[in-house]
């Protein structure tokens, strides 16, 4: 029961790393990137690459990928993503599918379609005991980066200058751009600094999540569910909705093991239909 | 310039006057039968996936709701359709046809409550969730659909009790482009009548819509029932020419293929389904011999592109194509009163 | 003010309606009656309320307190399109129209739908001579003939705003809210759209939205003033036009722009 808590939280955590650039660049631009995972992929090969072919160790893989994987969504974001943001959400479905697709195909190309496994060192494998429940360490190390980058992110949104400016632009764009902010390079940055964040939970969760081709549409709903549940207003939604959606997948998975993902599909169907601004949005913003 | 009554029912009823180039597209497509006799299956896919498309121009190209679950009445009917023919439940393909078609349509209108509420994501959300429960639900439940290794056993009676689905396909393909036909009439039918032209309305403008008076829920509600019913006659036409089905029918890949069939043929002109689905038969034909493994990367840069280029512009050339052929085809047949129906009913 | 207090049953009445959003009253105990046949007019200022209280009559926006009564009927709590059948019908500040179809579809929709055909599946747009002879005479009324095939995206602003009106009044309402609908008509075609305003059948109540003063007082035979979303002065225009307070009001506004 706890292992499943803590697998669970773990779980969540990630997927918060994973899926909270979504959540931003969807509030900022209100703009819906279904190829999010790609870049998550992208991290995870990346480590992988790196980790496996080079033999880096595994904590230095992990900041290169977190770069590689944010100026990669940088260079989209300024050369591809600029021109779809006034689009209708239909073309901007449309446009990151197509990119889902091609990254899918271009990876499967380049790396082969099984799955792969990044060599962890051996002083994160195996578990430890407390009080007789087994814990796995990769998975506490998980939580422990996982939950410094929440902190972090949480302070860089409420103290930084850069964060004030980017709950303003959230806010309202138009009088954010009144007031001098440069709104397109507040989302450039930000874009980066998402895929950057994707990057390094593709790299960490690939020994959870499995990492192959498929990647970017398997986690796809997941992603999109965080956000979409969590609302787009602040950070702490998305981070419950996470934390939610890692320990009722995983306590899905373990009791009726033969439904898979359908309780959590349903729990999110119901979540929508009752509070289609999300479970923890600050009433109807917009 | 006055109007008179006579000239406003004529300018109403012209769009819907079947147009020469609709009659040659219909002419050739049922020439196929003769021309291609090697093709026949491919065609017959090309058959289903335009209807499947056209259900779903139904509802993104008439009423605006992008869906990224469409797969879900497809798959929902395919398995209905393979059941009860594996049980002889109902053993004459066309009545199991059309029960299958009123049950996805029947799922349709549950889900439609789901659907109908909340932002564009929302929408894509649900319509997407509501088919991956589906089919977590069938694979859960694989003493009855087979899980992962598909639905066997499947025995498909004669067509009417007299055409059997041969071999070659030629029964099959003719069967699923009679079916196409009728469907296509009815969606036909439906777009140029009031409710259509309210349906174009809500897509133009929901506010105005309701406004003056229309029932903006119940519309929605009705066409993306409709919508379901037609993708499920399409799921079901799969299953029984294929005597199979297998859990992918519920994938997100069909779903957002299926956009992609509406995009590159344009939605909200009927046509554009049909006519994205053979080219994109012909695309994955074509690319799936040159780069066998790896044709869903030109299927996706080909969406990339459509979007950068701008469906706007795209749909603009096509316009004019058309416009073109319409006019060629009134200078070829000039004046045929008698193709705009009836004269205007007394009542 | 009480002199003039006509003795008929008004047709649109509301009683105590208030609007709140999070801390703002946008509208608060407004008690508006607009008689049976009446030019009534409702000016105030900028951010008075006035398009809150539309959408409150309309149906837009649910009140968070008070009641809305058409003919001595509670319809405080009907959907919009509920309300368009009971006889409220509404144009639009921003034209709201249907851009891809022409003004012959737009109205044709509106018709059919007003005479319960507006779900037909199975019949042909325009093949029912009750729709067509009445789309024929809105078409004159609102001097659209001469574009009626066009699209509504292509036509000239002036038309367009007939065609909001003709949209409205297709509805065939007991009353019509105009929403400033001269507002934006470049003078070469504002003649047109205020004679086919005045020549409005007389058994339609029009309760007018406006901000242009000549407008209103050349039109309306009745006004209320609302500032601050309240009811402020409601008279005959020469009373309102006499009231200290809203040349107060009124001034202030200007010297404040």
């Amino acid at each position: 029961m706890l292992t499943i808590l803590y697998d669970g939280i773990a779980y969540g955590m990630l997927l918060f790393v994973l899926a909270c650039g979504l959540s931003v660049t969807l509030g900022l631009m209100n703009f819906i990137n279904l190829a999010h995972g790609a870049f998550a992929m992208a991290g995870g090969y990346c480590t992988v690459f790196l980790v496996n072919r080079l033999g880096l160790p595994f904590a230095l893989g992990l900041p290169i990928a977190f770069l590689v994987t944010a100026l990669i969504g940088g260079l989209f974001e300024r050369t591809l993503y600029v021109h779809v943001y006034a689009r209708s959400h239909l073309d901007q479905v449309l446009f990151t599918i197509g990119l889902v697709f091609m990254s899918v195909a271009a990876v499967d190309y380049t790396m082969g379609s099984s799955q792969q496994f990044v060599q962890i060192p051996e002083a994160l494998q195996g578990q430890f005991e407390v009080d007789g429940i087994g814990m796995g360490k990769y998975r506490l190390l998980i939580i422990v980066i996982c939950g410094l980058l929440t902190v972090a992110l949480q302070l860089i949104l409420a103290k930084t200058r850069f964060g004030s400016r980017l709950r303003a632009a959230v806010d309202d764009q138009r009088v954010a751009r009144g007031l001098g902010i440069n709104v397109g390079a507040v989302f450039g940055i930000t874009f980066a600094f998402g895929s950057g964040l994707a990057g390094l939970g593709g790299a960490l969760g690939a020994e959870i999540l499995g990492l192959d081709p498929t990647f970017p549409l398997k986690y796809m709903i997941y992603f999109l569910i965080v956000v979409t549940v969590g609302g787009t207003s602040s950070i702490t939604g998305p981070f419950f909705a996470s934390i939610l959606l890692g320990i009722g997948d995983v306590a899905g998975k373990y009791y009726v093991p033969k439904l898979g993902a359908f309780v959590i599909y349903a729990i999110m169907i119901i979540v929508l239909i009752w509070r289609p601004q999300g479970l923890f949005a600050r009433g109807a913003a917009r | 310039m006055t109007a008179n009554a006579d000239e406003v029912a004529r300018y109403l009823k012209r769009r819907a006057r079947w147009s020469p180039f609709e009659i040659a597209f219909w002419i050739f497509a049922f020439a196929t039968i003769w021309l291609f006799p090697g093709k026949y299956l491919i065609l017959k896919d090309t058959a289903i996936l335009a209807l499947f498309a056209l259900s779903l121009d139904l509802i993104l190209g008439y009423a605006g709701i992008i869906s990224l679950g469409q797969a879900a009445f497809f798959g929902f009917a395919g398995y209905f359709a393979g059941l009860v023919a594996k049980y002889g439940i109902i053993n004459e393909p066309v009545i199991a046809l059309v029960c299958s078609g009123l049950i996805a349509a029947a799922l349709g209108f549950v889900t439609s409550f789901l659907v109908l509420r909340g932002s564009d994501l929302t929408r894509l959300m649900v319509t997407l969730g509501v088919s991956l429960m589906l089919g977590e639900l069938a694979n859960r439940y694989s003493n009855i659909t087979g899980g992962a290794d598909g639905l066997q056993g499947v025995e498909i009676e004669p067509v009417l009790g007299r055409f059997r689905f041969d071999l070659f396909g030629h029964n099959g393909y003719v069967y699923c482009l009679i079916v196409l036909f009728i469907c296509f009439v009815i969606a036909r039918r439906i777009i140029y009548s009031p409710f259509g032209l309210s349906l174009r309305s809500i897509k133009g403008n929901t506010l105005r819509a309701a406004a003056i008076g229309v029932p903006v829920k119940w519309r929605l509600v009705a066409i993306y029932t409709v919508s379901a019913g037609l993708a499920g006659i399409a799921g079901a036409l799969l299953t029984q020419t294929t005597a199979f089905c297998s859990l992918d029918v519920f994938s997100l890949e069909r779903s957002a293929d299926l956009l992609l069939v509406l995009i590159i043929g344009g939605t909200g002109y009927l046509y554009g389904g049909l006519i994205g689905a053979v080219i994109y038969k012909f695309l994955q034909d074509w690319l799936s011999n040159l780069t066998p493994q790896y044709w869903q990367f030109w299927i996706g840069l080909v969406l990339v592109v459509i979007v950068l280029i701008g469906r706007e512009r795209m749909a603009g050339w096509v316009r004019i194509v058309r416009s073109l052929l319409v006019r060629l085809g009134t200078w070829l047949m000039p004046r045929l009163p008698a193709l705009g129906g009836a004269a205007p009913d007394g009542r | 003010m009480s002199e003039t207090m006509p003795k008929t049953t008004p047709i649109l009445q509301t009683i105590g309606l208030e609007k709140r959003f999070g801390g703002i009253l946008a509208a608060q105990n407004v008690n508006l009656a607009v008689e049976p046949g009446a030019r009534h007019a409702l000016i105030g200022p900028n951010g008075a309320g006035k398009t809150t209280v539309i959408n409150l009559l309309t149906g837009v926006l649910r009140p968070t307190a008070g009641r809305i009564e058409l003919e001595g009927r509670d319809i405080t709590s009907l959907l919009p399109h509920q309300r368009v059948r009971l006889g409220i019908a509404r144009t639009f500040q921003i034209n709201q129209l249907f851009l891809d179809l022409t003004p012959l579809e737009s109205i044709g929709l509106v018709v059919s739908e007003r005479l319960g055909s507006g779900a037909d599946w199975w019949r042909l747009v325009g093949t029912k001579s009750a729709v067509t002879d009445e789309i024929v005479e809105i078409v004159e009324r609102f001097r659209l003939a001469d574009v009626m095939h066009e699209r509504t995206a292509i036509l000239p602003y002036g038309k367009q705003r007939l065609l909001e009106i003709a949209l409205a009044f297709a509805c065939r309402p007991r009353v019509l809210l105009l929403d400033e609908p001269a507002a934006g008509v470049p003078e070469a075609e504002r003649h047109e759209l205020l004679a086919t305003i005045e020549a409005l059948p007389k058994d339609v109540t029009v309760l007018l939205i406006e901000h242009d003063m000549d407008l209103v007082f050349s039109f309306a035979e009745r006004i209320s003033v609302l500032v601050n979303g309240a009811l402020f002065v409601d008279g005959a225009p020469d009373e309102v036009a006499r009231d200290p307070r809203v040349k107060a009001v009124y001034l202030g506004e200007e010297l404040s722009a």
